[in-house]
């Protein structure tokens, strides 16, 4: 039960320090924006009051201390800085470090926090000259007042985890508190729900913190709970037995205040039952039983096509629709806004452009955009490349853009937009650009292409996300390792996604990812080599031709072919796989476009579009690199996914093998 | 002498490879199968048959006698596959086993059950847990887990890779677009 609890707030938290960071961030370009402060304000406060609900005690009093000082911003009495917004992202990373390590109230990174703790204090006593100690709650009356507040629980508090009495200690720590329970309404022995809370209190309360300070006690819980808080004295209560049947009185004369009270936040809680949490195993459970019945689906469809019984036909065709629209609104559920690994880039670019000295703002588009979970969790560490390259190589330093005329803030550009089944993500960055000699130089020092060999732009460009280039100068902890951009390629290629670059010396750069939405079904093209059936992803197909044996005549054994009249090279899936049997006469290429290379594969057949519902490989196959996974085909046996930048690579490896033991092979003689 | 990682009566499955009787722990053992089409995967090694469709999932298949050093099994309408259930990397794997034809079940106590002599055996002895006897007739109890350990799978397929296989000739012609 309180695991669930804890669960459940560290969820709420993880998705509220999210939104406490966008916040920051922009905050700190629009230091004076109220609406912001507000959120600011709001999002530490929740943590602050649910932390301390669940027992993370340490986050709520440290959380405290942050919200005071936002307090005093939103009073007017401390401007937004860089610095506090620096201090405050410190102390959000603080809060998620605890959250990540402590498993309730644990003791957190106890250094650091003090450290966060002691720069906030600084920053809070410089602007507020007033002698008043940083943890201190600002507006306090002068003059102590004495509250009564009648305060009933639903009989089902206990049932979302809230303790009344930790209310009540957190009410007694406001001032001197008189709490008296009724216990009238708990029922017999007998008859006692155990999780039910029958008890109400009656409470006097005499403090110097406003009413306020009373309403956030209950904040968690006003729509659970009867609840009247009304001044009755402004002299300080002196203690003594509290009357029973006065506060008897008080509260019979109170009920109308009552509900009009608790009608307003009733209000507000209601859109947020439009949506529900649901585990993402749960989809994934989804997902896969709706990728079985798309399959067997098609096997239905199979056979009776091929019986053509009358009157189960239009039956099927309806059942083939169905499962269609159920697949796509599955899969639809599992779309996320990309919008939330935005955000964090704008973090990247905040605290790299620090860094570095550089002047970065970044602006993002069609964060709205939704794609597949999975596609998103495996984009983020790509993304996370690309930025820092941009940052670290791309965007000049302010003085050198300025010397160039350009203005000194550089600007990234992060879209998303959809295109058919395709998803284009865009990192623009309005930097130098790339270097076409220096990249060639480096190449051709690092040994990946001949220093006279002729390359495109487009080939040349793609060097840069070859393993172990770099045209840094200087190794930086950012990026000149040379270890980032083929990371990157090989995340994008591994999701079935292609990478295109464009650039223009002095503009800048522009890096387009396209991705598929989904990773759970794929169009594929269906093709066979004797006996057996591979699926190739459609995304990479440009298109299929005829290869007669003349053809193969003409090439004098060469694995070329001529497609209207330019040469492409071409695997055959018959070799490279040791499949057995005579091909026939006429075989077929598949057109495949490669890391901006174009190759064919030979097939025996293409048999056509195909619904690819990816299954994973056992991992007893891991080591099979060529293979990207397995589908099942409406006869119900498996076809293997090729993986076409794997095969080709190993192509390569095993072509260049036999060419230097045939080089060998001819000095020896 | 009994062997000491057995120490409960435990229920056996067991099957033949050729004209010997072999016996697993019927505790991971989930079903037992026609054999169905079995799709082959390129550069895996021979014991490796390949992959099958298992109500949507897809599982491997390994060739038993192969992977015992046991010639290759000739399929006849016995031949069937033992779904498997095996722990490897803390994780649970399915896999099939090919067998030539699965018998019974029956249970065998731990004094049943003697250790695997060390010479003689003709088989991969680290993968036999015991010797078991029952009817007057010998079985030998298989170390599933050790069968298919992810040591065993990986190191069988790091030896089946890369046997070049484009003729000299052809290769001199270099892939590049």
């Amino acid at each position: 039960m309180m695991d669930e609890h804890l669960d459940l707030f560290r969820e709420e938290a993880y998705e509220l320090l999210a939104e406490l960071e966008t916040s920051l961030l922009e905050l700190e370009e629009t230091p004076d924006d109220a609406a912001i402060i507000g959120r600011v304000f709001r999002a530490l406060h929740t943590i602050k009051g649910s932390g301390s609900m669940v027992g993370f005690d340490e986050i709520a009093t440290f959380t405290h201390q942050v919200e005071t000082a936002f307090d005093l911003v939103r009073d007017g009495k401390l401007t937004v800085t860089k610095e506090l917004v620096g201090v405050t992202l410190l102390a959000k990373d603080w809060i998620r470090a605890t959250l990540d390590t402590s498993v309730g109230g644990g003791p957190g990174d106890t250094q650091k926090e003090q450290a966060i703790l002691t720069s906030l204090s600084e920053l809070v006593l410089a602007a507020t000259p007033v002698r008043q100690p940083a943890g201190a709650p600002p507006d306090q009356p002068s003059d102590p007042l004495t509250y009564s507040i009648y305060f009933r629980p639903a009989s089902n508090i206990f049932i979302n985890g809230t303790n009344p009495l930790c209310l009540l200690d957190e009410l007694a720590q406001l001032g001197d508190c008189q709490v008296a329970a009724h216990s009238e309404a708990i029922p017999p022995l007998a008859e006692i729900d155990p999780e039910a809370c029958y008890t109400y209190w009656d409470i006097t309360l005499t403090t110097r913190q406003g009413l306020d300070a009373i309403k956030d006690v209950f904040i968690f819980v006003e729509d659970d709970c009867e609840l009247t808080i009304e001044v009755t004295d402004t002299a300080p209560y002196t203690g003594g037995k509290i009357d029973q049947p006065h506060i008897e009185e008080k509260r019979k004369a109170a009920p109308s205040l009552n509900r009009d009270g608790a009608a307003q936040p009733k209000q507000q809680a209601a859109p947020s039952a439009s949506s529900i949490r649901v585990p993402a195993e749960k989809l994934d459970w989804l997902v896969n039983l709706v990728g079985e019945l798309v399959t067997v689906q098609a096997s239905l469809s199979q056979t009776v096509a091929s019986q053509n019984i009358t009157g189960l036909t239009s039956i099927v065709e309806e059942i083939e629709r169905l499962s269609g629209e159920l697949r796509d609104v599955t899969l639809n559920i599992r779309m996320i806004p990309i919008g939330t690994t935005f955000s964090q880039f704008k973090r990247l670019v905040h605290d790299l452009s620090h860094k570095l000295g550089k002047e970065v703002k970044m602006i993002t588009e069609g964060a709205e955009t939704g794609l597949d979970k999975t596609v998103i969790e495996r984009l983020n560490d790509p993304l996370v490349h690309l930025i820092r390259n941009s940052i670290d190589h791309g965007i000049e330093s302010p003085e050198v853009r300025q010397a160039a005329g350009k203005p000194r803030q550089g600007t990234i550009h992060l879209s998303a937009v959809h295109a058919g089944a395709n998803v284009l993500i865009q990192v623009k960055d309005d930097g130098a650009g790339l270097d076409v000699d220096a990249i060639r130089a480096r190449a051709v020092e690092k040994g990946l292409v001949e220093a006279e060999a002729e390359l495109s732009e487009a080939e040349l460009f793609a060097l840069i996300f070859a393993p172990g280039f770099s045209t840094a100068g200087q190794v930086t902890d950012v990026s000149g390792r040379g270890v980032g951009l083929d990371v990157v390629r090989g995340a994008i290629t591994a999701m079935q996604g292609s990478i295109d670059i464009a650039s223009q010396p002095g503009w800048g750069t522009t890096i387009t990812l396209k991705l598929p939405l989904t990773l759970a079904i794929i169009d594929g093209l269906l093709v066979n080599v004797g006996q057996e059936n591979f699926v190739l992803p459609l995304l990479a197909v440009e298109e299929c031709v005829e290869l007669t044996s003349e053809d193969v005549a003409q090439a004098h054994g060469r694995h070329l072919a001529d497609v209207r009249g330019e040469v492409v090279p071409y695997i055959r899936l018959r070799d490279q796989f040791k499949i057995n049997g005579q091909p026939p006469a006429i075989e077929q290429i598949v057109i495949t476009q490669v890391e901006n290379r174009r190759i064919g594969l030979v097939v025996d057949q293409v048999i056509g579009e195909h619904q690819t519902v990816i299954k994973t490989l056992s991992r007893a196959y891991r080591k099979v690199e060529e293979i990207a996974g397995a589908t099942i085909l409406g006869n119900g046996t498996v076809a293997l996914i090729l993986d076409i930048s794997k095969l080709v690579q190993a192509a390569d490896s095993v072509e260049r093998a036999a060419l230097e033991k045939a080089l060998c092979r001819s000095e020896q003689f | 002498m009994s062997v000491t990682k057995i120490t409960q009566v435990r229920p056996y499955l067991t099957f033949k490879l050729g004209d010997e009787v072999f016996a697993q722990d019927v505790g991971q053992v989930r079903e037992v199968l026609e054999v169905p089409a079995i799709t082959k995967v390129p550069h895996a090694p021979d014991f490796m048959c390949g992959v099958i469709n298992l109500r949507g999932n897809v599982v491997p298949v390994v060739d038993l006698r192969l992977m015992l050093g046991m010639s290759k099994s000739q399929p006849t309408i016995d031949t069937c596959i033992v779904v498997t259930e095996v722990m490897s990397e803390g994780e649970t794997m399915v896999l099939g086993t090919l067998v030539d034809a699965v018998q019974e079940v029956f249970e065998l106590e731990p004094e049943q059950i003697e250790p695997v002599p060390r010479l003689g055996m003709k088989l991969r002895t680290e993968f036999i847990q015991g010797m078991g006897k029952h009817n007057e007739h010998f079985l030998i109890i298989l170390d599933i887990d050790k069968i298919f350990s992810p040591d065993e799978l990986e190191l069988f397929q790091e030896t089946a890779e890369f046997s070049p296989i484009v003729e000299p000739a052809e290769a001199a012609v270099a892939v590049q677009g």
